[in-house]
């Protein structure tokens, strides 16, 4: 029978003190972890900072370039104003469509997430998640010739409610994706408690699950109205853009910001192509502030 | 098979019991099963099946795990068939009425026979008054001006109103997970159903949380008819005036092996097998 030596008390004294075997020279793997722990974080930092420059040279850009013209004139005048054009129209085209297209969208995409996660049996719910992938893939330019072919051509014509069903096609994925997910994550032990007192299906889902899962639904619907804001291509053969202000005529032509910026960028006029860079600043500026009071919100909520 | 013949230690029932609506003649079981297959998809969990409840009273299920208690428990208010290719076979009476008829809404009948989790789960984003009423609201029997009452007298019965009473507004959550478990039975007996079903409801308890839901359902039991799947030998002897030993076969399906009134059960069972488990020879 091998007896441990160094339980017994003989044992013990040949071995290393405590402060020895802590404080002693290391050993060949421990300075090898040393080493790959200073290169793991050196490399990830490296590739923290190769994202970063861009992103930061962007922003820097487009206020270099943008500032200089971001007038009063600019916010206020619409585009086709012949003594001091601005993108009032465009800012103001974006603030209409955008928000049409996320009541479609958004609301189409919420019911479906709901219904993948919280009806669809698995083979279902399978099949629809893969048609969502798919969906999520499908080049953005591809939802304007999409509703080009149908609505614009058999109905309505270059349109603002056109542009804003492109705009619908390419959140209705976003929506759905981030809802199914984020419903699939609410513990079905709530299910359970809600069904066991009686409660109806339809009831469980709208005031038991939907609430625990607010916070990532409401991030899930603001992603894709930041994602809309920027869209160009869906506009492109849908609202086609205007010269002149449009509020509220939805069945004729509106502008866009990003349809703005495409289409003053390719100008020959040095300060309309100035102003496109604007046009971006303003862009940017909305993204964002949907952003920060996304992120204020979620957090907010999980304090609550 | 077993009836519910043997009355010898039956307990002194409250004299208002049955006054209380909803009761039967004592003679009549609360929940009779008869021939009760269970099945997930081609899997048969639980067969042959047939026993009777009495009005309240404390019914436990004992038997070792994967035995079928909790899949036998579920199709007593048929959350069972909410599991994929949840199938059953056989009948479940209350009050003589068949659950399993196809005229009989699940949801209808789970407002009479409620049901109290393993794990306490509370809906995290309500109140403890809220979650309390929940079944109330959401079940669209609202009376607004009866819910502070309603809610007072569930938490009292949970043995949780004075602790409580000062922060109802509070999230249910925030309470720990002994009284998480009282407010989930606080709940569960707000709609005031006529049947409480619970699948282990103190296994995640300490012991002195334990104790409270025993002396609990000890309560309760005058008012309720109450099923209990329990781990627990002790809690089953303690609580229960009757119960049901399960176990299972070669092929995993459950079955019960005896049922009776819990003294007998734990000192002097008739079948070899319950005597093996309950005194603690069992695999
Ligand atoms: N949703 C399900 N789908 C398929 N089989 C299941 C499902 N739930 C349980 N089973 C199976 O049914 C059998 C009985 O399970 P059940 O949960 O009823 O046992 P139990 O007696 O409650 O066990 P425990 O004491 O461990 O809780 C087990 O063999 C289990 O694997
Ligand atoms: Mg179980």
């Amino acid at each position: 029978m091998a007896v441990r030596t160094d339980l017994v008390p003989d044992g013990a004294a040949q071995r290393p003190s405590a402060a020895d075997r802590l404080l002693g020279p290391h050993r060949g793997n421990e300075r090898m972890r040393a080493v790959v722990d200073v290169v793991m974080r050196l490399v990830s930092l490296a590739a923290a900072i190769v994202v970063i420059v861009p992103l930061v040279a962007i922003v820097g850009y487009v206020l270099v370039k943008g500032l200089p013209t971001l007038t009063l004139e600019f916010l206020t005048h619409a585009s086709g104003n012949t003594e001091s054009p601005g993108a009032l129209n465009a800012i103001l085209g974006s603030l209409q469509m955008v928000p049409v297209a996320l009541l479609i969208g958004g609301s189409l995409g919420l019911l479906a997430g709901i219904y993948l996660a919280e009806y669809a049996g698995p083979r279902m719910a399978a099949g629809g998640t893969f048609l969502v992938d798919v969906l999520l893939g499908v080049p953005s330019i591809l939802a304007g010739v999409l509703v080009y072919a149908t609505l614009v051509t058999y109905w309505t014509g270059s349109s603002a409610i056109a542009g804003s069903v492109a705009l619908a096609v390419v959140m209705f994925p976003i929506v759905i994706r981030a809802s199914e997910e984020v419903l699939r994550l609410v513990p079905g032990s709530i299910r359970e408690a809600s069904l066991a007192l009686g409660i109806a299906r339809w009831r469980t889902v709208v005031s038991v699950v939907v609430p625990v899962a607010r916070a990532g639904l409401l991030t899930g619907i603001m992603l894709a109205f930041a994602r809309g804001f920027g869209e160009t291509a869906p506009l492109l053969f849908t609202a086609r853009g205007s010269e002149s202000l449009n509020v509220g005529d939805f069945s004729s032509p509106m502008a866009a910001l990003p349809l703005f910026v495409y289409q003053n960028s390719r100008l020959p006029d040095r300060t309309f192509v100035a102003q496109a860079w604007s046009a971006a600043i303003v862009l940017l500026a909305i993204v964002l502030a949907i952003n920060v009071i996304v992120r204020g919100r979620s957090v907010g909520s999980r304090v609550e | 098979m077993t009836t519910d013949e043997q009355r010898s230690v039956a307990p002194a029932q409250a004299p208002t019991a049955e006054a209380a609506a909803g009761g039967t003649g004592a003679a009549s079981p609360k929940i009779e099963v008869r021939d009760l297959d269970v099945y997930y998809g081609a899997f048969r969990a639980v067969k042959g099946v047939t026993m009777a409840v009495r009005p309240r009273s404390v019914t436990a299920v004992i038997g070792p795990s994967g035995c079928g208690k909790s899949t036998f428990l579920r199709t007593l208010n048929r959350m069972h068939e909410l599991a994929p290719k949840a199938r059953v076979e056989g009948t479940v009476l209350l009050d003589g009425a068949n659950v399993y008829d196809p005229a009989v809404d699940p949801v209808r009948l789970r407002r009479y026979v409620g049901m109290v989790f393993q794990r306490p789960n509370p809906f995290p984003t309500m109140s403890i008054y809220d979650n309390v009423v929940a079944g109330i609201r959401l079940a669209g029997r609202s009376s607004r001006s009866e819910l502070d009452g309603i809610v007072e007298r569930s938490l009292r019965r949970a043995a949780l109103w004075n602790e409580v009473k000062d922060k109802l507004r509070e999230p249910g959550t925030s309470l720990s997970g002994g009284q998480q478990q009282r407010l989930c039975i606080a709940r569960a007996i707000a709609v005031d159903p006529e049947v409480v079903l619970m699948d282990e409801p103190a296994s995640a308890l300490d012991p002195v949380a334990t104790l409270r839901i025993e002396e609990l359902i000890a309560e309760l039991r005058t008012n309720y008819t109450i099923v209990i799947v329990t781990h627990n030998m002790q809690q089953a002897g303690r609580v229960s005036d009757e119960t049901a030993f399960f176990t299972m076969d070669e092929d995993r399906a459950g079955y019960l092996v005896e049922f009776g009134p819990t003294r007998e059960i734990f000192t002097n069972p008739r079948e070899q097998l319950t005597e093996d488990y309950v005194s603690g020879r069992f695999g």
